[in-house]
């Protein structure tokens, strides 16, 4: 039952290709790690550019799971509440340096995960995507439950504290944006690494045809396995940055099962199985609403309430999804090729 | 265990049992569309929501129940069609999971669009069913749980007959045994797809009812999804029966977990127990009590 029924592996262009095929990725670089922080005033980073680097962030660590490794997860939302939860309680109890709460809490989730990848070793299909969604419920409970995971406060809120690294301060806007965006770039060069080496091709492999997989030698459990645990950890570092540097207070509540198909939509709408994919997706569903509210607010002004608004934004991203379903099932990451190629193509002919 | 203790422990199995019925009333409603088209229609408890609220909202504008309830079965039947022909058909030979996330994105649009048309405050519903618990043997049952059931049985009664007797139900088999075979013998794919969806929607409208009347009807009835959830990969994607078995077991075992180990850990645990059983027992049978054995397909 896989997602993504072709594969092609391109071979590499010549080297010179190679410098001039990187361009468009130094040049984003260079705008999200210069131009943005010089330029950018304190609301396209609040409202749009952290939640963006949050959402792909998480959107990458499902994408491992459900592009590359053919496994579909409804619970994805959970393993940002872990990451995130893990993160405040290191930080509190320990007292450890923001890299290293972050680096364990990415332990923490990848521990849950494994133990909600159990059962991918005997499942398939929907039965175990309708399983991922005991990891959704026993999480949210666990952190509403237990006054310990929040230190004691009511229904479980938590206040980030104010982040930085080796004295200096991040807190600012402009802080919180650049320690995201180091995260996420480092993670996204991780995970590149990956999937193009021969963790990836096993990944593919088992997604593709299990049974195939073994036959060549592909060890197909632990591979699962490691799929839902690097899945899982990337997901919860997610949650440490939607925690710690975008909402800086969250509730287990914030995580229910909304955000995880939230997450899901990232994926599909920007393309399973690609690593831009995620970014892509994530720009949308983040720009999305806040163009929907814009227009609602332009046609129907003082007639749409906010609840009406959240009603046609719900309609709205249903719609869209269908969409890409029907019309492109690959999403924007293949648009986005379609557009290269025929932007290319007066040059070659 | 003296008597009392023990009868009080019969009575929270009767009340488990009988909100597994429930449960089993929102999964059959799955089950029938798994059945014929192996999609996982994860829009079901929007449809749920949907009919209860646009059966509520004409009955609240001063139609009649028979009234409303035909005019609600027609939005059901409109809504079959639509989702036929916007959904399935241009997704038609695409894989499972690519249906399932279709059917995500038409929950979203369902509950959008439910609450758009009909408002989003709480509406009550009376069904004119007694609330009043009557003694049998030292043990109280709730009359509107038993009439539940007794609706709900009817309902798979009725399934059953309809699947086995008539030529409707003789083609919606053929075409859950093999698509092609049942192309190949001349079957209307789409038109037994409208009429499964249209099926579906009125199971969606009986559980909307039924649960609209316990818990008002507002949009948390869309999320009686995640009760039928567990209950139906307990008992397989694909069989009626495995969904009222699971229904009653997971009813019947929630219940006495929330009574009898809840105070240990703090309680509110029937948001995943159920989904635990489930995984205990998909551990040692993966499809299900009573799902088909799952054949490999790429």
């Amino acid at each position: 039952m896989s997602l993504v029924t072709e594969f092609s592996a391109t071979p590499l262009p010549p080297r010179e290709n190679r410098l001039l095929a990187a361009l468009p990725l130094v040049v984003i670089l260079a705008v999200a790690y210069l131009a943005v922080p010089l330029l950018a005033n304190e609301y396209l980073i609040e409202a749009i550019l952290l939640p963006f680097l949050a959402l792909s962030l998480a959107g990458l660590g499902l994408n491992l799971l459900t592009g590359y490794a053919g496994q579909v997860s409804l619970g994805s939302a959970a393993f940002m509440a872990v990451g995130a939860f893990a993160a405040f309680n290191f930080d509190l109890r320990l007292g450890l340096p923001l890299p290293a709460s972050m680096l364990l809490a990415a332990v923490a989730a990848a521990a849950i995960g494994l133990v909600f990848g159990l059962p991918s070793l005997r499942l398939r299909g929907f039965y175990l995507a309708v399983s991922t969604l005991a990891a959704q419920f026993f999480v949210q409970w666990a952190l509403n439950k237990f006054g310990w995971f929040s230190n004691g406060s009511a229904s479980g809120i938590i206040a980030a504290p104010a982040i930085g690294i080796a004295g200096l301060p991040l807190s600012g806007p402009v802080g919180r944006y650049l320690f995201a965006l180091v995260t996420v770039t480092a993670i996204t060069f991780l995970l590149h690494r990956i999937v193009n080496g021969p963790q990836g091709v096993n990944l593919i492999a088992v997604r593709d045809n299990e049974t195939a997989a073994r036959v060549i030698g592909v060890p197909v459990l632990r591979t699962k396995l490691f799929a839902f645990a690097l899945s899982s950890a990337i997901i919860g570092i997610a949650g440490v940055i939607w925690a710690f540097a975008y909402l800086r207070t969250v509730e287990p509540a914030g995580f229910n099962l909304d955000r995880s198909f939230q997450i899901l939509f990232i994926v599909i709408i920007g393309g399973l199985a690609t690593i831009r994919g995620a970014f892509l997706g994530a720009g949308l569903i983040v720009v999305f609403p806040l163009v929907l509210s814009r227009l609602t607010g332009l046609f129907f002004d003082g007639v749409a309430d906010p609840g009406t608004i959240e009603l046609l934004e719900r309609i709205a991203l249903g719609t869209v999804i269908i969409l890409f379903l029907i019309a492109e099932p690959s999403g924007l990451s293949a648009i986005l090729s379609r557009l290269k190629r025929r932007l290319a193509a007066p040059r070659a002919g | 265990m003296d008597w009392f203790t023990f009868l009080f422990a019969v009575e929270v199995a009767i009340g488990g049992l009988l909100s597994g019925v429930m449960y089993a009333l929102v999964a059959i409603g799955f089950v029938l569309i798994y059945k014929t088209s192996g999609v996982l229609n994860f829009a079901q408890g929007a449809m749920v929501l949907f009919a209860a609220l646009t059966f509520v909202s004409l009955t609240e504008m001063g139609l009649p129940f028979a009234g409303a309830l035909v005019l609600t079965l027609l939005a059901m039947t409109l809504l079959g069609i639509t989702v036929e022909r916007a959904v399935l058909r241009p997704l038609a030979n695409r894989s499972p999971m690519t249906l399932f996330m279709a059917t995500l994105g038409l929950s979203y649009i369902l509950e959008g669009l439910a609450q758009l048309l009909w408002g989003t405050q709480v509406h009550r519903l009376d069904l004119g069913i007694s609330n009043d618990p009557f003694e049998v043997a030292g043990i109280f049952i709730s009359t509107f749980d038993l009439v539940a059931a007794a609706i709900a049985g009817a309902m798979v009664a009725v399934l059953t007959a309809f699947f086995r007797f008539t030529r409707t139900g003789l083609a919606f088999r053929a075409v859950a045994d093999d698509q092609f075979a049942a192309l190949a013998v001349g079957l209307r794919l789409d038109r037994i797809w409208i009429a499964v969806w249209t099926a579906a929607g009125v199971v969606a409208l009986v559980a909307g009812l039924l649960w609209g009347a316990r818990l008002g009807v507002q949009f948390s009835l869309s999320l009686v999804v995640l009760k039928a959830l567990p209950v139906l990969v307990l008992g397989g994607f694909d069989s009626v029966l495995g969904a009222i078995v699971a229904g009653l077991l997971i009813g019947a075992t929630e219940k006495l977990a929330e009574v009898y180990l809840g105070p240990f850990v703090g309680g509110g645990i029937e948001g995943w127990f159920a989904y635990a059983v489930a995984l205990v027992v998909l551990l040692v049978r993966p499809s299900g009590l009573f799902g088909q054995k799952l054949v490999e397909r790429f």
